[in-house]
């Protein structure tokens, strides 16, 4: 173990953190935008749109993150589409995550009482209202658990980002492994992935226990 | 532009090695997914011991699985393993070994959810009238615990199967790495853009394969709640 490599090495490996974070963070929030908009398409049953939301959430369950990508950065430019490495990364992650998020939210809302929706009508509250005040907090609630397990694995899907050429910390880990020092390298990689998801599973565990008061009963 | 896709599947062997590759990714899954159920069952049943220092090493195993990208453990013991222990794996190997940690460790923990989540009573009223705790645990826990713990199996199959993909980064010939291959040959010597079809096609591969199992999933999801 050589501490001076782990010195000269450890900024690229901060440096790829930044760069995982700030693609994770956006492709989970655009996640769950998507998933919350298919999960409200599916649970309302919207003409059309329900049936789409569903194919969608089918095919990005049941497809790997690293073809997605593939055909994104390597396929799409041939039918005319070009996009960039970091965007691609975001898209796809985006696309895989949706469909995880929208089966969470799908499930917390559904897991929502009927008397619940059956009282809050009676006691007059408008279709808006209902939601707002009386579905949603206690569906997302519901689907914390589920919502904070999938932020997690998509940080950890974020490890093929390599594939498009991304300086992500898989990426930095594979260029330093050729210079040998594999012992050095691995305690980087494995501590960069520390770095980057303890920190997360802390606060969604915190979260969890913020919304749970909103859970009806709790 | 189909005219062009035609080409390029019927072009050398390229679809017969894409299905090729397909059946060295599901035989990879079915070997992970084996080795995983043995040895998460018996791990399972190690989380429910009475033991401290057993659920707590068991325990720290599962959450240190499941804090870093397997793709982060494949590179472990790709290089770990020959360069600092000059063990040498074949490259299967090494991805067996991998994703057998890996599923040993989410199968553990399916096992614990579904025994845990018997209720009390389920035993306490078996031994009531009078049955062995061994005929207890056998007849009335084991069926049911089977019954919860079915669509989470079921689910990781795919799981095992998609992450399969990640075995390209180390060269075994599987779906993505054969597809890699048909794209790059048909780059360079037909100087065809094959990427579209070819990963378009193998995006298919994958969901055609594993879409039936997550309809198997959900349905026993649905059969379980009584």
């Amino acid at each position: 173990m050589e501490l001076s490599y782990i010195v000269k090495f450890a900024p690229a490996f901060l440096k790829a953190i930044v760069l995982t974070a700030e693609l994770a963070a956006l492709g989970i929030a655009a996640a769950l935008a998507l998933g919350a908009a298919a999960a409200v398409a599916i649970y309302h049953r919207t003409p059309a749109l329900d049936k789409l939301a569903s194919a969608y959430v089918e095919l990005a369950r049941n497809t790997p993150l690293m073809i997605q990508l593939f055909f994104l950065y390597f396929g799409l430019p041939r039918a005319g589409v070009r996009l960039d490495a970091a965007t691609c990364a975001v898209i796809g992650l985006a696309f895989l995550g949706g469909g995880y998020m929208a089966e969470s939210i799908r499930g917390g809302l559904e897991a929502v009482g009927k008397s619940q929706i059956e009282s809050g009508l009676c006691i007059g509250l408008t279709r808006l209202q209902l939601m707002r005040h009386v579905v949603w907090p206690q569906a997302l609630a519901a689907a914390m658990p589920s919502l904070s397990a999938n932020a997690i694995f998509l940080i950890k899907e974020t490890s093929v980002f390599s594939v498009v050429a991304l300086a992500d910390i898989m990426y930095v880990a594979n260029d330093l492994m050729m210079e040998g020092h594999s012992n050095e390298t691995n305690l980087m990689m494995v501590t960069a992935y520390l770095v980057l998801i303890f920190p997360v599973s802390l606060i969604c565990s915190w979260g969890e226990k913020k919304v749970r008061s909103a859970g009806f009963g709790g | 532009m189909l005219a062009s896709a035609v080409k390029v599947f019927s072009n050398g062997q390229n679809f017969l090695r894409l299905l090729e590759g397909l059946w060295m990714t599901l035989k990879l899954s079915a070997a992970a997914v084996s080795l995983s159920l043995f040895f998460g069952f018996i791990v399972g049943l190690l989380m429910l011991s009475s033991r401290k220092t057993v659920r707590t090493s068991t325990r720290f195993y599962l959450e240190t699985i499941r804090i870093v990208p397997v793709l982060t453990f494949l590179f472990l013991f790709y290089y770990l393993l020959s360069r600092t222990f000059k063990i040498n794996l074949e490259s299967v190997t090494v991805v067996l070994l991998t994703f057998t940690l890996w599923g040993t460790a989410e199968i553990a923990d399916l096992v614990r959810g579904a025994f845990t989540s018997i209720p009390r009573h389920q035993k306490e009223s078996g031994l009531a009238v009078g049955l062995t705790d061994l005929q207890v645990q056998l007849h009335i826990i084991a069926p049911q615990a089977a019954r919860r713990l079915a669509p989470g199996v079921v689910n990781l199959v795919t799981r095992m199967i998609k992450t399969t993909s990640l075995v390209f980064f180390i060269g075994i010939p599987e779906l993505v790495t054969v597809s890699q291959q048909v794209v790059e040959v048909a780059a360079y010597q037909h100087n065809r853009p094959a990427a579209f079809w070819i990963y378009g096609l193998v995006f298919l591969f994958y969901f055609i394969v594993c879409w039936p199992i997550s309809k198997i999933s959900k349905s026993l999801e649905k059969r379980c709640l009584y």
